[in-house]
């Protein structure tokens, strides 16, 4: 009777009698028969395509022009998305808000009971209505141009580009690509680290990973951008300045992406970068019909979705925190209140910090639910539909000034992952540890850096959020005694 | 030999052949099939061409990282069909590459398609030889055919089969072409109307006699294990992964396993035949 064990000593004797060098002779042996075989089989003759490929390559990888394209192709497609973005958004905002004013007042005519037309509208709709109108867009638009350079085999070129400073931070070079498919999802990036071989520089791609801004984080980002970064210009000038701005956060994510991954590579995951082979593919002809089909069902389609489940429990949670008194006022105004002073510290404020914690499922909401703690923890009735109406909102009610804006974009970028790519890096790493790293080292550096930009700012001289909190007390707010010094404004008549 | 009659005229032709997408509708299915090869050949997209579904598709390599599984019916026999991360090779330790070799070793998938890419035939055939080691039941798909001619690059499939000692099949797996070839292919060697003698690297004879030794001894300690040769080649090179399977039982398991769907296999295949 054979036992494993026998089989194992026995293959381990027979190892020993081979000479050393015998599983190189097995390789080569390989490569040699596979060359035979090949040029048996294959005939070439001339080759236009492939030097057509090759002059197009030698662009493309130079040194300086290839770095050049990249924050071209990158620039292009941020300002297509900031563009036309906006002009959806406008559309989708006026026609969701109006739906949802229309069926409030129905409500109101039919003697619903208020807390029933509150947390319906106010509370679930409003929250969906602006989650829709701020994240499609810019996925639409995203998605598919995103995809078409995916097609099209540019990303490879791209890690090609990177590999040298990957290869300084002592990354891995193919982390660059796991980056790409992180400005989709953070989740997807994550999964996406298994092209790396060796375990220390795929763990240092998991725990950067977040440093890329997802497709959530993008509505946030373009809509300060556009408001307060680029509000002083006029029409085409605006949307290029946005998305300079845009561009510009981004490349802060990618520079603490090295930072991080040097100082990983060096102190808790500390190794060589290993070398490896990247295939640039061929140009190829995109599919259009297939590029749409997956940018916009599979993944549009698929991230909204994602966000619209989160985002219907996140307005019930706010509407119901924001009615349900404690002490003097509600308890979102208690919680804001009491999150304000640490808030502060970091350029921001207790509401912006009180959205980042109901937003921890999915950083897509965090923009409607700030606007939803500020307008229903306020008096307000209508939400802020345009950009003028935000601003007016974030300027004139709450103080912001660009220095709120400036750190709140930061900290957009540099925070902890959702919980979706919590998970996912749990999953990937098998490892209570690193996901718990991956939090800790993300907001460390959120919270490091929004305090040294606030602290220079005063420094400075400059003024970071001017005035109070601006939160009242709905309660008394639904009686109809609004009390003094509290602001009560309503905007946007536009939506009305 | 009675054909299901339809008013279809096609199918009154022996040479009709019917390819159905069944998406993920795999609740039942007869045979599996693996698709292999090195990134970037086209996987996903013949994958997506033969089930219908819309697995994501990328020009670069290392886009599919997971295995993706769907069905479709050929001839009235269902199959399930496995997309498996690319790989350069079989012998690495990257996560990527160990899922494609548990699937090819442990999976026993009843046939497996090697795609390749025609304008880089040399390097893809390193893969080839790599799987032909481990099974016998292989078809090579030389993918991108297209391409390569676009780029004067002629690859002479028959010169290629004899030396792989399996078929070879030129396809466009974007455009359909050779599709049914293809899939006529997997058929009859799951089936053995196409018997295959797959080429075999052989080393030094030093090795040759190490591998003697010790293949039998698998054969007994897991008797019908269908790959002995090959888990004797990576016991040599000491690969812990085989080891592992080799103390855990793992192997008997296989064989028990693979024994048991040849049965349900033997049943199905009769009531297809009854029809």
């Amino acid at each position: 009777m054979t036992t494993p064990e026998d089989v194992l000593v026995r293959a381990e004797t027979l190892r020993n009698r081979l000479p050393s060098s015998f599983r190189d002779e097995i390789v080569q042996s390989l490569y040699a028969e596979a060359e035979r075989i090949a040029r048996r089989a294959v005939k070439t003759a001339g080759n236009r395509q492939y030097d057509l490929d090759q002059r197009i390559d030698r662009l493309v990888t130079a040194p300086v022009t290839g770095l050049l394209i990249m924050l071209l192709l990158l620039t292009v497609v941020i300002w297509m998305t900031v563009s036309g973005a906006n002009v959806i958004s406008d559309f989708l905002f006026t026609l969701l808000f109006g739906v949802g004013d229309w069926a409030r007042a129905l409500f109101v005519e039919w003697g619903v009971p208020w807390w029933i037309t509150g947390f319906v509208w106010d509370g679930v709709y409003r929250c969906l209505a602006w989650v829709v109108s701020v994240m499609l867009p810019p996925m639409a638009i995203f998605f598919p141009a995103f995809t078409l350079l995916e097609d099209l085999g540019y990303l490879p070129r791209v890690a090609f580009n990177l590999d040298w400073l990957f290869r300084k931070a002592g990354a891995h070079g193919k982390q660059s690509l796991t980056m790409m498919m992180g400005f989709g999802c953070n989740a997807a990036g994550v999964i996406s680290t298994r092209v790396i071989d060796s375990p220390r520089e795929r763990l240092i791609a998991i725990l950067t990973n977040n440093f890329v801004p997802c497709n959530g984080r993008f509505p946030t980002l373009i809509m300060l951008a556009t408001v307060f970064v680029a509000a002083g210009f006029g029409g085409a000038a605006a949307s290029v300045i946005a998305a300079g701005a845009v561009v510009a956060v981004v490349l802060i994510g990618v520079a603490f992406t090295f930072l991080m991954s040097w100082l990983l590579s060096r102190t808790v995951l500390r190794g060589e970068a290993s070398a490896f082979t990247l295939e640039l593919p061929p140009y190829r002809r995109p599919n259009v019909l297939r590029i749409l089909y997956t940018s916009l069902i599979d993944r549009t389609i698929f991230v909204l979705w994602r966000a619209m489940l989160t985002a219907a429990p996140a307005g019930a949670v706010i509407w119901l925190l924001a009615n349900i008194p404690f002490g003097d006022a509600s308890l979102a105004v208690a919680i804001a209140r009491w999150l304000d002073g640490f808030g502060r510290l970091l350029g921001l404020d207790g509401a912006i910090l009180l959205a980042y914690i109901i937003a921890i499922p999915a950083n897509e909401i965090v923009v409607p639910t700030m606007m939803m703690i500020y307008t229903n923890a306020g008096m307000m009735v209508e939400a802020p539909a345009n950009d003028s109406a935000i601003r007016a909102l974030l300027v004139d009610q709450q103080g912001w000034t660009l220095l709120t804006a400036i750190n709140l974009m930061l900290f957009s970028l540099l925070h902890n992952p959702c919980a979706t790519t919590i998970i996912t890096i749990f999953k990937e790493t098998r490892s209570y540890k690193w996901a718990a790293m991956s939090v800790a080292i993300t907001l460390g550096t959120a919270f490091l850096v929004t305090f040294l930009t606030a602290s220079l700012a005063r420094l400075a001289g400059l003024s970071l959020r001017s005035g109070a909190l601006a939160l009242a007390e709905p309660v008394e707010a639904r009686a109809g005694a609004a009390p003094g010094g509290i602001v009560v404004v309503l905007i946007c008549p536009g939506a009305g | 030999m009675t054909r299901p009659t339809t008013d279809d005229p096609c199918a009154a032709c022996p040479a009709y052949a019917r390819l159905e997408q069944m998406g993920i509708k795999m609740d039942r299915y007869d045979r599996v099939v693996a698709l292999a090869g090195n990134p970037n050949t086209g996987k996903s997209t013949l994958f997506n061409a033969l089930t219908g579904l819309k697995q994501h598709t990328g020009n670069w390599p290392g886009k599919t990282v997971t295995r993706a599984e769907g069905g479709y019916q050929f001839n009235g026999v269902k199959y399930k069909l496995v997309d498996l991360p690319g790989t350069y090779s079989l012998l690495s330790t990257s996560q990527d590459e160990e899922v494609a070799r548990d699937f090819l070793l442990f999976g026993q998938p009843d046939c497996t398609i090697v795609v390749t890419d025609a304008t880089a035939l040399e390097r893809n055939l390193n893969l080839v030889l790599q799987v032909l080691e481990i099974t016998d039941k292989v078809v090579v798909a030389v993918n991108l055919i297209d391409e390569a001619r676009r780029k004067g690059i002629e690859v002479d499939t028959r010169t290629l089969s004899r030396d792989l000692g399996v078929p070879a099949v030129p396809i466009v797996a974007r455009s359909g072409e050779g599709i049914i070839t293809l899939l006529s292919t997997v058929a009859d060697v799951i089936e053995g109307r196409i018997i295959t003698h797959p080429r075999r690297v052989e080393g030094t004879p030093a090795f040759q006699q190490a591998i003697q030794e010790l293949t039998p001894l698998i054969e007994q300690l897991a008797p019908g294990i269908p790959n002995a040769r090959w888990l004797a080649i990576r016991l040599l090179e000491g690969d812990a992964r085989v080891q592992r399977a080799i103390r855990s039982g793992e192997l008997a398991d296989i064989v028990a396993r693979q024994r048991a769907a040849e049965d349900r296999l033997s049943g199905t295949a009769a009531i297809i035949g009854r029809q």
